[in-house]
C-alpha cells in the first residue's frame, strides 16, 4: 500500500488501536459482576446463585460480541467506553437480581395488589437487545456524518417522541411512558439521542450566523432576533414537557444539552448567560403554578417532614428520607451486597433509586467508584469530541456526553438529596428497557465517532505528478 | 471549537465532583446520624435479626426469643410470666421501642456493646452468628411471686430489698401487663399497645408503680421522723416519755392535729407512739426539729433524689419551704410528702441494716454469651441515716409494732419482724380511698436482716382507719418475707 515514492508528510502509522487493552478491561468488566453475583447470592441464601454460570456466560457473550464487532467495524475506537458500559450494566443486573429476592418488596407489591415479578431476567433480555442495537449501530452506521443528512427528520422524530406520552395515562404521577399492551417504552430516553443529532446538524449549519451576526451590548454578544428562534423553541418545548408531562428531569436534560451545544458551536459565553436566565425564568414560572414541581422542591428541602406527627400536605413520600438513611447506613464500606435494607425504599427501588442500594451495600467506596465510572464515560466522550475532526462529530459527541453527564447528575443528585428528585433512571444500572437500549446506542455512536477521530489518515493515492517528477531525476 | 469543549469538560467534571462531595457528606459526615435516625428501621431490624440475650432471675431466663420469620424482624421477644416480671424487665417491642432493663442493657442484650467486642470478633472468625449477652438480676423469683400473688386484683406495688447489700429482691406492680402482647409488629400487637395506653386504660397498667409512682407515705414515714428524733438527740431513749401534749395545736394555727381514734398518745414514749401510730407525737417531733433537720434526715434515707437501680426510680419528696404546720403534717407522711414503694423499702432496709443504707440495685451482672461475666455489681453503701445504736433502738420499737401494735398481721412465728403500718389519706378532705402501706423487715438467725419490704395498696375502700395498712398490706409483706427467709435457710 505504501510506496517509497510517497513524499507526503502525513504519517501512515496511526495511533495504536488499543483493541487488546479493551479486551483485557472487558475481562474484568465481566469477572467483577460475576463475583458480585456470587457475593450477593451467598449473603442472601448462603449458596451460590443457581444462575451464576449462565449469567457469567451471558454477560461474557454480550461483551465478547460487542468487542468483536468493535474490533471489526471500529478498530480505532476508544477502548474504555465498551468495558465501562459492560461493567455498569453487569453490576446493575446483579443489584436488580438482589432486589428481586427482597421479601419486603414482594410483600409491598402484594399489599398494593401489584404483581411482583423478577426484574433481572427481563433486564438481561433488554441488555441483550441493547447490545444487539449497539452492534447494529456499529455495523450500519459506517460514518457518523451520515446522520447529518437527517437533521430535520430528527427534529420531527424527537418532537413526536416527546409529545407522545401526553396521550397516554400518567404512571405514578408522570407522563413519561408510552404503553402499548403490556409493552411500554420511555420515549424521552431515545429522544435524547435523536435530538442531539438534530442540534448538531442544525448548529453546524447555523453556527456562523449565530456567532457572528450579533450586536455587542454591555460586553455581551446579543444574537439577532431571528437567530433566537430555535433557542426559544427548545426552551418552550422543555417548559411544555415540564407542564404537561410533569417530567422535570427530561426538560432539564434537553435544555441543558442545547445550551451546552450552542456554546460549543458559537464559542459565545452570552448563550450560556441566556440559557441560565431562561431556565431560571422557566423554573420560577413553572414552580409557582405547577403543584407537582413545588412538591418535589419541598420534599427535597425537608426530606424527613413526612415523619412528623402532622406531616404537611406536600410530604407524601418517604422515599427520599429512606434513600438518605440507606446511604447513611451504608457508611464508608457498605454492608456488603445482599445485606442491606435498601428495599425499605419500596417503590422504584430497582430503577430510579437503585443508587441507594449501591450506597448502602457497597458503601461510600463503591458509590464513588460507580460515580467515577460515569465520570469516565463522560470524559471519554469529551475526549472524543476534542479528537473529532469534523464539527458535526464534535457537536454530536459533546451533546451526547453532556446529556449523559446531566442525566447522571440529575438522577444521582436527586437520590442523594443534592437537588430535587426527578424521575430519571441511572444509565445502564437502573432497571428499564428503554434506558438500557438508548444508552447502549449512545455508546455505539460515541464509539463510532471516536473510531473516525482516531483512525489514521488513509494513505494518499500515489500522485502521478510525483511519479513524473521522479522520472526526471537523474 | 476546542476551547469551549475543554470548558464543558471541566463543567461536567465539576458535576461529578459535586456528586462525590455530596456522597461523602451523606455517607461519611452524616452517616452516623442517618444510620441511627429514629425513623431508620434498620436499627430495629438489626436488634431483632438474632435471638436477643436474656434477663436472668435465679439462674433461669424470664425472657426468650421466638423465631417469627417476619419480613422485617426475624425474632420476637417473649416473656415468661410477663405480667409478673414486667416491672423488672420492661418491654422490647419491634414497633414501640424498649424500656427499663430492655432499654438500658440493650447493648448487652443485642451483643453490640463494646465490651462484647472480643466475643463478636471471635464469633465472626469462627463463623458463628452474633449473639447477645445476658443480664443477670438480683431478683428472687419466690419473693416476686409472693408479692405479685399477694397483690392479686388489688392495685398496688411491692418493693423488697436485701438490706445487707441493697439487692432488689421483688418489684411488683399491679395491674400489670404482659410485654409479650406488644413485642411483635402485627395488628394484634398494635391493638394491645393502644389498649394499654393511659388514655384508653385509666388503670395505666404500664406504669411501674414500685419505681415510678409516688404516694403519700402516711404513717410509715413516722419511722423516718423517729430516726430524726434519735439522730438529732431530741429523745435519747425510746421508752422515755416524750414532751407531747394532747390535744396538740399545730404551730401557727389554732387547729389540733387529730389522732386516729382515742389512743394513749399524751407524752407517750417513742415505742408507744409508734405502736399506736400517734400523729400528735410525731407531728410535734417534726415541729420541734424544724423543716431543715427533718429534710436532712429524709434525704439521708434517699428522699429528694432519683435512684438508679439502674432503672430510674422517681424522686421521693420531702417538701421545702413550708409553714411550720405543713412541716408537722409532712413529718407524719401527709401534706406534700411523697414516696415510691422502693423508697420506703429503703427506709426499712436502712433501719434493719443497723443504720447503713445500701444502694439498691437489680442488675447483679452482665454475662457474655460464653457465660463469662463482663461486669459484676458490688454492694455499695449509699449513706448512713442512723448510728448503729439508734438503729437498734428503732428496730426495737418497730418490732413492738409487729408484736403487739398495728402490724400484728405480719408476725412470722420464730422470726423477728419489725414494721410500720400506714394509711395515707389523699384527695380533697380525704375524699378518695386511702392508700394502705406497710413497711417491714425480717431478721435471720444471725441477727442480720435478709429482707426489707414495702407494700402499698391503692384504694382500700373498705377500711379507712390506720389499721388498713395492717390489714391489707401487711399480709403481702409477710408472704414476701417468708419467701425470702425460706430461701435463706
Amino acid at each position: 500500500m505504501s510506496s517509497t515514492s510517497n513524499t507526503t508528510t502525513i504519517s501512515t502509522i496511526g495511533p495504536p488501536s488499543r483493541r487488546n487493552t479493551e479486551l483485557a478491561l472487558l475481562v474484568f468488566a465481566v469477572i467483577v459482576p460475576v463475583f458480585a453475583y456470587a457475593n450477593a447470592g451467598l449473603a442472601l441464601s448462603d449458596e451460590l446463585p443457581s444462575g451464576m454460570l449462565s449469567y457469567g456466560l451471558g454477560l461474557g457473550l454480550l461483551a465478547g460480541v460487542g468487542h468483536l464487532v468493535v474490533r471489526k467495524f471500529a478498530p480505532y475506537a476508544d477502548p474504555l467506553l465498551l468495558p465501562i458500559a459492560t461493567l455498569l450494566n453487569g453490576l446493575g443486573l446483579v443489584i436488580i437480581w438482589r432486589l428481586d429476592q427482597s421479601r419486603r418488596l414482594a410483600q409491598q407489591a402484594k399489599n398494593a395488589d401489584r404483581v411482583f415479578s423478577a426484574a433481572a431476567p427481563n433486564q438481561l433480555i433488554y441488555s441483550a437487545m441493547a447490545v444487539a442495537l449497539f452492534v447494529g449501530v456499529l455495523i450500519f452506521l459506517k460514518d457518523h456524518r451520515i446522520l447529518q443528512r437527517y437533521t430535520y427528520i430528527s427534529m420531527v422524530g424527537a418532537l413526536i417522541l416527546l409529545i407522545l406520552p401526553v396521550f397516554f395515562p400518567p404512571v405514578f404521577g408522570a407522563r413519561i411512558w408510552v404503553r402499548v399492551g403490556s409493552f411500554s417504552i420511555q420515549p424521552a430516553e431515545f429522544a435524547k439521542i435523536i435530538i442531539a443529532v438534530f442540534f448538531s446538524g442544525y448548529l453546524m449549519v447555523k453556527r456562523d450566523a449565530l456567532a457572528l451576526a450579533s450586536r455587542r451590548v454591555m460586553g455581551l454578544y446579543l444574537p439577532r432576533g431571528r437567530d433566537l428562534g430555535p433557542i426559544l423553541v427548545v426552551w418552550a418545548m422543555s417548559i411544555l414537557i415540564l407542564v404537561f408531562e410533569t417530567d422535570l428531569g427530561t426538560s432539564l436534560l434537553f435544555f441543558g444539552m442545547f445550551v451546552v451545544m450552542l456554546y460549543v458551536a458559537t464559542e459565545r459565553t452570552s448563550w450560556i448567560v441566556f440559557g441560565l436566565l431562561m431556565s431560571a425564568a422557566g423554573a420560577v414560572g413553572v414552580a409557582s403554578f405547577e403543584p407537582h414541581v413545588k412538591v418535589r422542591v419541598m420534599a427535597w428541602l425537608h426530606p424527613f417532614a413526612v415523619y412528623q406527627e402532622h406531616p404537611p400536605s406536600w410530604a407524601t413520600t418517604e422515599q427520599i428520607a429512606q434513600a438518605l438513611m440507606s446511604f447513611g447506613s451504608g457508611g464508608v464500606f457498605g454492608t456488603g451486597l445482599g445485606q442491606g435494607a435498601s428495599d425499605l425504599i419500596g417503590f422504584a427501588a430497582n430503577s430510579d433509586f437503585i443508587l441507594a442500594t449501591i450506597g448502602e451495600e457497597l458503601g461510600l467506596a463503591g458509590t464513588m467508584a460507580i460515580l467515577l465510572l460515569y465520570g469516565l464515560i463522560v470524559e471519554r466522550g469529551m475526549r472524543t469530541a476534542l479528537a473529532a475532526r469534523d464539527p458535526f462529530g464534535k457537536l454530536l459527541s459533546i451533546g451526547l456526553s453532556a446529556a449523559f453527564a446531566i442525566q447522571v447528575f440529575v438522577v444521582a443528585g436527586g437520590v442523594m438529596g443534592l437537588i430535587p428528585l426527578t424521575g430519571m433512571t441511572m444509565p445502564f444500572v437502573a432497571y428499564g428497557g428503554s434506558s438500557v437500549l438508548a444508552n447502549w446506542a449512545l455508546i455505539a455512536i460515541l464509539i463510532r465517532i471516536s473510531d473516525t477521530a482516531r483512525r489514521p489518515a488513509p494513505a494518499p493515492a500515489p500522485s502521478t505528478d510525483a511519479e513524473m517528477t521522479q522520472v526526471v531525476r537523474p | 471549537m476546542n476551547k469551549p469543549l475543554r470548558r464543558i469538560a471541566i463543567f461536567c467534571g465539576l458535576l461529578v465532583f459535586a456528586l462525590l462531595l455530596r456522597d461523602n457528606w451523606i455517607q461519611y459526615v452524616q452517616a452516623d446520624q442517618l444510620k441511627n435516625h429514629k425513623k431508620n428501621l434498620r436499627v430495629d431490624i438489626a436488634r431483632y435479626s438474632q435471638p436477643r440475650g436474656n434477663i436472668i432471675v435465679d439462674g433461669r431466663a424470664i425472657t426468650g426469643s421466638a423465631e417469627t420469620n417476619g419480613i422485617n424482624y426475624k425474632y420476637k421477644r417473649t416473656y415468661k410470666n410477663g405480667e409478673m416480671w414486667a416491672p423488672v424487665t420492661g418491654f422490647a417491642s419491634q414497633v414501640y421501642g424498649t424500656n427499663q432493663i430492655e432499654n438500658l442493657e440493650d447493648g448487652i442484650l443485642t451483643g453490640d456493646d463494646d465490651r462484647l467486642f472480643f466475643n463478636r470478633t471471635i464469633d465472626m472468625l469462627t463463623g458463628k452468628e452474633k449473639t447477645g449477652g445476658d443480664v443477670v438480676t438480683t431478683l428472687n423469683a419466690k419473693a416476686q411471686e409472693a408479692a405479685f400473688k399477694g397483690l392479686g386484683n388489688k392495685k398496688g406495688a411491692v418493693a423488697a430489698i436485701d438490706p445487707r447489700t441493697g439487692k432488689i429482691l421483688a418489684l411488683a406492680s399491679t395491674p400489670s401487663y404482659d410485654p409479650s402482647t406488644i413485642a411483635g409488629a402485627s395488628d394484634k400487637d398494635a391493638a394491645a399497645w393502644k389498649a394499654l395506653q393511659k388514655k384508653y386504660n385509666p388503670d395505666d397498667p404500664m406504669l411501674n408503680r414500685a419505681l415510678r409512682q409516688t404516694y403519700p407515705p402516711g404513717s410509715t414515714f413516722k419511722v423516718v421522723t423517729a430516726a430524726a428524733a434519735l439522730e438529732n438527740g431530741l429523745y435519747k431513749d425510746v421508752d422515755d416519755p416524750t414532751n407531747s401534749p394532747l390535744p396538740w395545736i399545730m404551730p401557727g394555727t389554732t387547729k389540733p392535729l387529730p389522732n386516729e381514734g382515742s389512743i394513749p398518745c399524751k407524752n407517750a414514749s417513742l415505742r408507744v407512739a409508734l405502736r399506736y401510730s400517734c400523729n400528735t407525737v410525731f407531728g410535734k417531733i417534726g415541729a420541734d426539729l424544724k423543716e431543715d433537720k427533718m429534710r436532712e434526715e429524709a434525704e439521708k434515707f434517699g428522699f429528694n433524689s432519683e435512684v438508679f437501680t439502674p432503672v430510674r426510680a422517681d424522686k421521693s419528696v420531702y417538701p421545702q419551704d413550708m409553714e411550720p404546720s405543713s412541716n408537722a403534717m409532712s413529718a407524719i407522711g401527709q401534706f406534700d410528702t411523697r414516696a415510691t414503694p422502693l423508697q420506703m423499702a429503703m427506709v426499712a432496709a436502712a433501719v434493719a441494716n443497723d443504720g447503713k443504707l445500701m444502694k439498691p440495685y437489680m442488675v447483679s451482672g452482665l454475662r457474655a454469651p460464653n457465660l463469662s461475666f463482663i461486669e459484676q455489681a458490688e454492694p455499695e453503701q449509699m449513706s448512713e441515716p442512723l448510728s448503729e445504736d439508734n438503729a437498734h433502738k428503732l428496730q426495737d420499737i418497730m418490732e413492738t409494732v409487729v408484736q403487739v401494735g398495728t402490724g400484728t398481721a405480719a408476725r412470722i412465728p420464730g422470726v423477728t419482724v419489725g414494721g410500720k403500718t400506714g394509711t395515707a389519706q389523699h384527695g380533697v378532705a380525704n375524699s378518695k380511698n386511702p392508700y394502705a402501706w406497710f413497711i417491714s423487715y425480717a431478721k435471720g438467725k444471725d441477727g442480720s436482716s435478709p429482707v426489707a419490704v414495702a407494700v402499698v395498696v391503692e384504694g382500700s375502700d373498705t377500711v379507712r382507719d390506720d389499721i388498713a395498712g395492717g390489714k391489707l398490706a401487711a399480709p403481702i409483706a409477710k408472704d414476701v418475707m417468708k419467701a425470702v427467709l425460706a430461701g435463706e435457710k
